[in-house]
């Protein structure tokens, strides 16, 4: 099977429609009308958690493996980064020149990804589940412990975006940027990819891996090139995380924040890669401003709930209450269009991972 | 998110357009404290400091009134900054106090030299690191580091207990390297002796003590347990059930009110312990006695006594009003004159004087303490000496403290 073949998908400019151009229209002026403070900790950070989400849904989505290894993943980008290039702490940053650092944190955390996944193809739902938090809790203790390479609880602190073309690219602006046209390349790729042929057959194997092996795909060799892919993704979303917080430690990749990730999926939607993006910015308000709606004691009861009722009314997140309201409108409108509609979304919905993550 | 990003925006062009604060208008402060994860009750407590001092002033400083906006953090460095830039860039404070924990001082100083604007006063954060070494010039202390909260415990567990070797368990960061190095460096000097090997560093939220009660040397005096919040309870209710007998020497807040006021099964077993730390629940001192009462009138439902959060958080919260009460609530200038009158502002908390050294860190008394039983039966730490004005640097100069090293698990090594 030659490579051409094996990604070719079909995207066409036909299918671009108008509340794409739209969306892509707001997030490019978004840091015109917005204060500082929005374009970074809510934009960036909503995009960055975003990427990183999406590498889960890609392998969640499509694949039917929830690895909840992908923030590991990204945290060993992150911290390749800061022992790689430069830091403040003192300890390590051997000081390579930016380009080499972050080729080799992206390319290190993607083959850590595809390690993991060669651990875990051959499980199945809850024990895919069950191993990469293992090795999630795993990599956590390990870095806290290590003082010679991680140095330890602190972690690592002052690592800086390389000053290019004279733009400080830790500035709000151009941090958005970057990390916008990193989300919006791995979202128009992981879409891409959903229709080429590996992309299929990933699917295929996720509804009836039985099926594909008797077909003759190497069942296990899909699952662990879908890790490598979903690596290079949390890999570079690593990359701006660690950027975006200046350093990383322990906490940055303990258990509560791998949950977040997972969260900010199912929220989200895991049925189209838009899904983890809405679920990000839906998530980063949340964290802000909960505190501002109520009583500082128990803000986080807010943010439970508000993601209990979304998971309750809508197994298929955001995503889900957004298609329910589309059909209830029109249904409003035109009755006999918004038959056949349901009629399509069944047939899309048979096609859902139902039993990976929905017992969960 | 865009529309909220408009809302925001118009407010700030609101507040830019009020400029300099007119007479009544309010001035915002924030204050940032751990109201989720292991801390939590440390973070409260720490709230109910701010609250107290704000009353005392009547919500009123320089002729304005005072506007609180809280953030939390879960004491992980990552969400104290996330919460700190959310206060400063997104709500606008001129002045934050807080955090309340050890690293995240280390990183809110880190992000103070980005904001100099922006006045920062510590809340409880307690590491050597955060005003020694590479100090930001915005950010004030007016609470004394955990070093200096061990002053005098090494030389009376010494001289008085006469203990001689020791087992060190603390928590693996920042804050209970610098409360160990403060312990261990007079105990040391005199002789005695806690090898690397006899020391055991667990992770912030440890719940399983087993194998470190286990691991503990038997031919040792006593443990030095410097835990704090959650992780003493467990680890103290743990040994108690394991049968362990060795006595206690504590942290700072390993047998403060946090912990003492927790129910369970400990009791009997902490009466005696020698601590150390910049309060004292019996002290016998009129200010101290009206600080009490005023946080059992305001907080029913708070510990039998202030804890150091509390009292670290409402001193830092009284020297940010007292010093707005001195430039008559002007922080035009970007507050400029305001970190002029901090710099220079001396005076009287209800545990004695507290005035700055050049690297704007606190100069005060510290309290040697013992546990016991109070009258109405909850467990108290008496007053056993007052050891006075105790300066960051423990007495010799500022460079010569920097040759002790930064502290670490291995400082000092005291084998």
């Amino acid at each position: 099977m030659d490579a051409r073949r094996l990604f070719s998908g079909s995207v066409s400019l036909a299918d671009l429609r108008p509340a794409t151009v739209v969306t892509v229209g707001l997030l490019l002026v978004y840091p015109a009308v917005a204060t500082d403070f929005f374009i970074f900790q809510i934009g960036a950070y909503s995009l960055i958690l975003g990427t990183i989400a999406l590498s889960l849904m890609m392998l969640g989505g499509y694949g039917g493996m929830v690895s909840l290894a992908q923030l590991t993943v990204a945290g060993f980008a992150g911290y390749l980064t800061a022992i790689l290039g430069d830091n403040s702490v003192g300890v390590m940053g051997l000081g390579w020149p930016w380009w080499l650092t972050i080729f080799t944190a992206v390319l290190g955390a993607a083959l850590f990804s595809a390690v993991i996944g060669a651990i875990s193809a051959r499980t199945e739902g809850i024990y895919t589940i069950m191993i990469t938090l293992a090795i999630a809790v795993a990599f956590f203790f390990f870095v806290r412990q290590n003082y010679a390479l991680y140095n330890g609880f602190t972690g690592y602190a002052g690592v800086m975006p390389p000053t290019l073309l004279g733009i400080n690219w830790r500035d709000p602006a151009p941090f958005y940027y970057l990390s916008l046209a990193v989300a919006g390349g791995f979202f128009c790729a992981v879409l891409y990819g959903s229709r080429a042929t590996f992309g299929l057959s990933l699917q295929a194997i996720r509804d009836n891996p039985r099926r594909m092996r008797a077909l003759g795909y190497n069942v296990t060799l899909h699952r662990i090139v879908a890790y490598f892919l979903a690596g290079l993704i949390a890999g570079s979303a690593g990359v701006l995380m660690v950027w975006f917080n200046g350093r990383i430690s322990p906490g940055s990749i303990g258990v509560g924040v791998v949950i977040d990730i997972l969260v900010i999926a199912v929220v989200g939607g895991m049925r189209h890669p838009i899904g983890p993006f809405v679920g990000a910015i839906a998530f980063v308000l949340l964290e802000n401003f909960a505190i501002d709606l109520i009583d500082r004691e128990r803000f986080n009861t807010v943010i439970g709930l508000a993601f209990l009722l979304i998971v309750l009314f809508s197994p298929d997140g955001l995503l889900g209450l957004w298609s329910q309201m589309r059909s209830k409108i029109r249904l409003g409108k035109d009755a006999r269009a918004s038959a056949g509609r349901a009629e399509r979304d069944d047939r899309h919905s048979a096609g859902s991972p139902k039993g990976t993550y929905k017992g969960t | 998110m865009i529309g909220l990003g408009k809302t925001t925006l118009a407010a700030v062009a609101i507040l830019s357009l009020t400029g300099p604060a007119f007479a009544g208008e309010p001035i915002k402060i924030g204050a940032l404290a751990t109201l989720e994860g292991a801390f939590t009750v440390l973070g409260e407590d720490g709230m109910r400091g701010v609250r107290l001092a704000l009353e005392e002033f009547g919500n009123m400083a320089g002729g304005h009134a005072i506007e609180l906006i809280t953030g939390s953090s879960d004491a992980t460095p990552d969400s104290a900054i996330r919460a700190t830039r959310k206060l400063v860039e997104q709500n606008g404070v001129p002045i934050l106090i807080g955090p309340l924990s050890g690293s995240e001082g280390l990183a809110v100083k880190d992000y103070a030299k980005t904001q100099p604007n922006v006045t920062f006063l510590n809340g409880t954060s307690a590491a050597q690191d955060t005003t020694l070494r590479n100090a930001a010039d915005n950010f004030f202390r007016f609470g004394t580091d955990g070093a200096q909260w061990m002053a005098g415990l090494g030389e009376y567990v010494y001289n008085e207990k006469g203990y001689r070797n020791l087992a060190v368990l603390a928590e693996d960061y920042s804050f209970p390297y610098t409360q160990v190095f403060g312990f261990l460096e007079p105990f040391c000097r005199l002789g005695g002796k806690a090898p690397a090997d006899a020391r055991f560093w667990v992770p912030i939220g440890n719940k399983d003590y087993s194998s470190v009660i286990a691991a503990l040397p038997d031919d040792v005096d006593a443990i030095y347990v410097a835990l704090g919040g959650a992780d003493a309870v467990n680890f103290l209710t743990q040994y108690e059930q394991a049968g362990g007998e060795l006595p206690l020497v504590g942290g700072s807040i390993t047998v403060d009110q946090t912990v003492l006021g927790s129910k369970g099964r400990t009791r009997e077993f902490v009466i005696g312990t020698p601590s150390a730390g910049p309060i004292s629940d019996t002290w016998d001192n009129a200010g101290w006695q009206a600080f009490v009462d005023a946080y059992k009138t305001q907080f029913p439902d708070g510990f039998p006594s202030p804890s150091l959060f509390a009292h670290g958080y409402y001193i830092n919260t009284k020297a940010a009003l007292l010093a707005l009460d001195a430039v008559d609530g002007d922080l035009s200038d970007g507050g400029v004159k305001y970190r002029a009158a901090l710099a220079s502002l001396e005076f009287e908390t209800p545990t004695g004087m507290v005035r700055l050294d050049e690297r704007r860190q606190a100069i005060a008394d510290i309290f040697l303490t013992e546990v016991i039983e109070g009258p109405d039966g909850g467990l108290l730490n008496k007053t056993i000496k007052v050891i006075p004005q105790v300066s960051q640097t423990l007495g010799v100069s500022y460079e010569e403290f920097l040759n002790y090293g930064p502290v670490s698990r291995e400082n000092p090594t005291c084998g």
